[in-house]
């Protein structure tokens, strides 16, 4: 028995390999966000430029929808981009647009009409003034919200056809049920 | 050697420039007071997209409009608290750069201390052991038992009486 004594050390050193293996594997950007299962925080955004309207939390309200933060500056977003312009075609759910921190105002809409524009508001943050409410850590992040205008989802980063076919589309339909 | 001092200079000056403040003149309020409270406030908050800088020092975007939003908040007459309040309303507790007391972070908060006392308590034993070891555990009280060494027979103390005389034979 007090042989084993001396397995003590080896033991926590093996829970500890554990610990931080898992903590590894772990993206430290993706934060858990203190947002879901609360309301989407009230604002109300101008329109950019062009033949857009401007986006206010009460357009929210009644139906199922996704938000989406993006801004012509980001990588990330160039990328998503096209997927969300099918998932528009596709009408499974409206998105509403933040158009984030954009340098000059005329780059989110130019990108909007040489892109396709999957959005039924855009609104215009240029200050991170919405960006930080919705609690944005960067470019693109996504958040679904129910009919009650209750944030239900995040994705933080481009949509990728996974997320969306496995776990974004599903909660959407289960939502637009209730 | 004045080469050697004139590259120190240079070097002081290359990084005491880039120490320099990530708050800008134009970020700044009017009130030094209302400055200062936000000052303190920036410094507890945590950029969160370099993550290991207060937005105080960091030149990330969202840390200078982060910083904004800060004043614009401590203007309109919320508190230092209610200012932070507000950020881990939205980001959580990993906003703030002093992460607080609570269940989920006694680990981290008490590990430290707990595997130094695991530390000192096994080196105490190793030494006490050693001590009773080393005094041949003569007391008596069964002590070290099984630790120490047996007593020398008959025939190893004269080996060993043989070995300090330095008598090889």
């Amino acid at each position: 028995m007090r042989r084993l004594v001396f397995l003590v050390p080896l033991g926590i050193f093996a829970v500890l390999v554990v610990y931080f293996a898992v903590g590894l594997t772990k993206d430290p950007k993706i934060l858990p966000s203190v947002l879901i299962n609360r309301e989407v925080p009230p604002f109300d955004l101008p329109a950019i430029q062009g033949p857009f309207k401007g986006f206010a939390n009460r357009d929210l309200i009644g139906q199922v929808t996704l938000v989406n933060v993006f801004g012509s500056w980001c990588i990330a977003c160039r990328a998503e981009h096209p997927f969300l312009v099918q998932i528009k075609s596709q009408g499974a759910v409206p998105i509403y647009g933040i158009d984030w921190r954009e340098v000059n105002r005329v780059d989110g809409p130019a990108w909007l009409a040489r892109l396709g524009n999957p959005y039924t508001r855009v609104g215009d943050d240029p200050d991170s003034a919405v960006a930080i409410a919705f609690g944005v850590t960067g470019a693109p992040e996504s958040f679904i919200v129910d009919k009650k205008g209750v944030i239900r989802y995040k994705q933080i980063g481009p949509i990728t056809p996974e997320a969306w076919d496995r776990t974004m589309l599903p909660l959407i339909r289960e939502l637009q049920k209730q | 050697m004045r080469r050697f001092f004139l590259l120190l200079i240079g070097a002081a000056a290359v990084f005491g420039a880039s120490r320099a403040l990530a708050v800008e003149p134009s970020e700044m309020l009017a009130n030094p007071v209302l400055e200062h409270r936000a000052r303190v406030v920036d410094k507890q908050l945590r950029c969160v997209v370099c993550q290991n800088q207060s937005i105080d020092d960091s030149d990330a975007d969202l840390a200078h409009d982060m910083r904004v939003l800060v004043r614009k908040r401590i203007t309109a007459g919320d508190s230092n608290q209610q200012v932070i309040d507000y950020m881990v309303g939205r980001y959580g507790d990993f906003v703030l750069l002093d992460p607080p007391l609570k269940p989920a972070t006694y680990v981290l908060w008490f590990g430290p201390a707990f595997i130094g006392l695991i530390g000192l308590g096994v080196l105490f034993l190793f030494y006490r052991r050693r001590i009773v070891r080393d005094s041949g555990d003569g007391d008596g009280d069964g002590e070290g038992k099984g630790m120490a060494e047996p007593p020398l027979s008959a025939a190893e103390k004269k080996q060993l009486e043989s070995l300090l005389k330095g008598d090889n034979a």
